[in-house]
């Protein structure tokens, strides 16, 4: 069936070997706030005490139903409209955000390139550094080893010193991402990491992503920019309102989805 | 790009039939697990889950010292604000509740009694403050990064505990000063801080659940903290209207964990003062318990936070 014809159209993909199973998946999170009234401040008493859910929760059901396989090999970019639920999937595969109701497995732990949300901002680029390399698990030498490397992909000199919130933001997401690329992983997912910076950063970025690639097995990459996906991925899925719209060819999807958007 | 659009194969109608599918109609499950693949967002068994939290140790050090720079990053004074906030308060505890009050009455050395009280009670109030925002306040972090969720609590404990280790410094100068002389006693400090820190932790974790389900405590919070603070016997010792309550709150008081372990050092720093024995047995029953029950409660819980 389907299976059959994919394979013949990308090439790199190794059926035999798959990383990433994905099993009728709903994700749902909760949204506390943000509208509506909550009533006054008895009756949210009220309802604490009766146990029950506060109108200002909402529900955001942004996943619903996706199924897919990813094998090695594999560069996979998710493409669809803001809010289609791209994000979210991908916070799922990696573990980070529990599933409503489905399955999921991966070969060892998938891994979001998210590392920014351990650093701190008033702290230096060096510190920061350091405390981004534990924060993905590694050890105090690995991090020592790694840190030459990191620094000088970021390129950013003598302002590793300063505190990171005097960076401009393109040197922060240099930054950002020379962190989180410095570790290898099996499966590695990016979400909208080479929207910042400039061309430059960004061609060592795309060479440093089919490196890891290369290394790792499948990269997932969220991206709004088509040509990023047709540039460095294999396949794309096209997700509309958390379903998947259409799985294939990079180009094919990237196509499809230009001719319906434009 | 912009050529007819290759109606895809695939292009399906229900979202679960999209995926190019396990091959020979098995389950993907099975195929899944014929891969070695492994289930996802699953909360590992204990012991891996410990050990998995022991190899966090150098990241939970480094956030905690990280965290504890960056809180005083804006102020021009930098570090010397960890010291300058206990005394601080201290002041104000005095002058109201020594100068204004006259809440000294049956207390000799109350200047060294009411900074010893506010100091470590502040340790607990804290630590049990900052273990109900640990997962709530961080769930950018959670959505983020893999790392046992237990890391957090356990880091901010740590930054109280660190804070602690200076108000320590300040407390002992202070009873110094008002006259204590330095004994053997002394060394009892560390064990009542070791029982007083496994407390705090085991707390820290329980409220991390209880903030990550019900993010409202956070404004409760603030209540219950300062009702325990004035139950737990900081600004006077609680002796002086417990014989007037019934036996029930009377043990109550006594038992009462954030009073025990400022009860102990009390004991250990000022002359005037003798503790019972069973004040040891108590903080020793609530280091334990409490840690223990507190781990397990938050790891029960391991794989539901990120949901938010």
């Amino acid at each position: 069936m389907a299976v059959a014809e994919q394979a013949a159209t990308t090439v790199e993909r190794d059926l035999s070997s798959p990383t990433v199973v994905v099993d009728d998946l709903h994700v749902i999170y909760r949204v506390l706030g943000g509208g509506g009234a909550t009533g006054s401040g008895s009756t949210a008493l009220s309802r604490l005490v009766r146990r029950q859910r506060s109108p200002g929760v909402r529900e955001v059901h942004a996943v619903r139903g996706v199924s897919l396989t990813s094998y090695r090999g594999e560069a996979i970019g998710l493409i669809g409209r803001n809010g289609s639920g791209k994000s979210t999937l991908l916070r799922a595969i990696a573990g980070l955000l529990p599933p409503a109701s489905g399955r999921i497995f991966s070969e060892g732990q998938a891994s979001l390139l998210g590392v920014h949300a351990a650093l701190m901002n008033d702290l230096s680029g060096e510190r920061n550094v350091y405390l981004g390399c534990l924060a993905m698990g590694m050890t105090p030498a690995e991090a020592r080893d790694a840190y030459d490397d990191i620094v000088d992909f970021a390129g950013i000199g003598e302002f590793i010193s300063f505190p990171m919130r005097t960076y401009s933001s393109g040197m922060s997401a240099r930054l950002r991402f020379a962190i989180a690329a410095a570790r290898s992983h099996n499966v590695l997912m990016i979400d909208e990491a080479l929207a910042t910076g400039d061309a430059e950063f960004r061609r060592k970025s795309e060479q440093r992503i089919k490196d890891l690639r290369d290394k790792s097995g499948t990269v997932f990459l969220v991206s709004h920019s088509l040509g990023v996906v047709t540039a460095t991925c294999s396949r794309a899925i096209w997700l509309d309102k958390g379903l998947i719209r259409m799985d294939g060819p990079a180009d094919e999807v990237v196509a499809a989805y230009s001719a319906e958007t434009s | 790009m912009d050529s007819v659009a290759p109606v895809s194969p695939v292009v399906p109608d229900e979202g679960r039939d999209a995926a190019p599918t396990p091959p020979d109609g098995e389950s993907a499950a099975d195929f899944a697990i014929r891969h070695g693949l492994q289930p996802v967002a699953t909360r590992p068994p204990l012991r891996p889950y410990i050990s998995q939290l022991w190899g966090r140790r150098s990241f939970i050090v480094s956030f905690a010292s990280s965290r504890n720079i960056a809180t005083f990053a804006h102020a021009r004074l930098g570090q010397i604000w960890q010291l300058l906030t206990p005394l601080l308060n201290a002041a104000v505890y005095y002058l109201l509740f020594g100068l204004l009050l006259q809440a000294n009455r049956g207390v000799e050395n109350y200047e060294a009694f009411l900074i010893i009280g506010v100091f470590v009670f502040t340790y607990t109030q804290r630590s049990v403050h900052s273990g109900t925002v640990a997962i709530s306040g961080n769930l950018n972090m959670i959505r983020a990064l893999h790392f046992p969720r237990a890391t957090l609590p356990l880091a901010f404990t740590l930054i109280e505990l660190q804070q602690l280790m200076v108000s320590v410094m300040v407390m002992l100068a202070i009873v110094l000063v008002t006259g204590e002389p330095v004994t053997w006693a002394w060394l009892l400090l560390l064990p009542i801080l070791l029982l007083q820190t496994m407390f705090n932790t085991g707390a820290s974790l329980a409220m991390a659940r209880v903030g990550a389900r019900y993010p409202d405590i956070r404004q409760l919070l603030p209540f219950m903290l300062r009702a325990w603070l004035y139950v737990s016997g900081v600004f006077y010792s609680v002796d002086q209207f417990a014989d007037r309550t019934p036996r029930l709150v009377q043990v109550a008081l006594e038992a009462n964990p954030g009073g025990v372990y400022l009860e102990l050092v009390r004991g250990a720093l000022l002359r005037e003062l003798s503790v019972p024995g069973q004040v040891w047995a108590y903080a020793v029953g609530w280091a334990v318990v409490v840690l223990l029950a507190g781990f397990w409660y938050f790891y029960r819980a391991e794989e539901t936070y990120g949901r938010g």
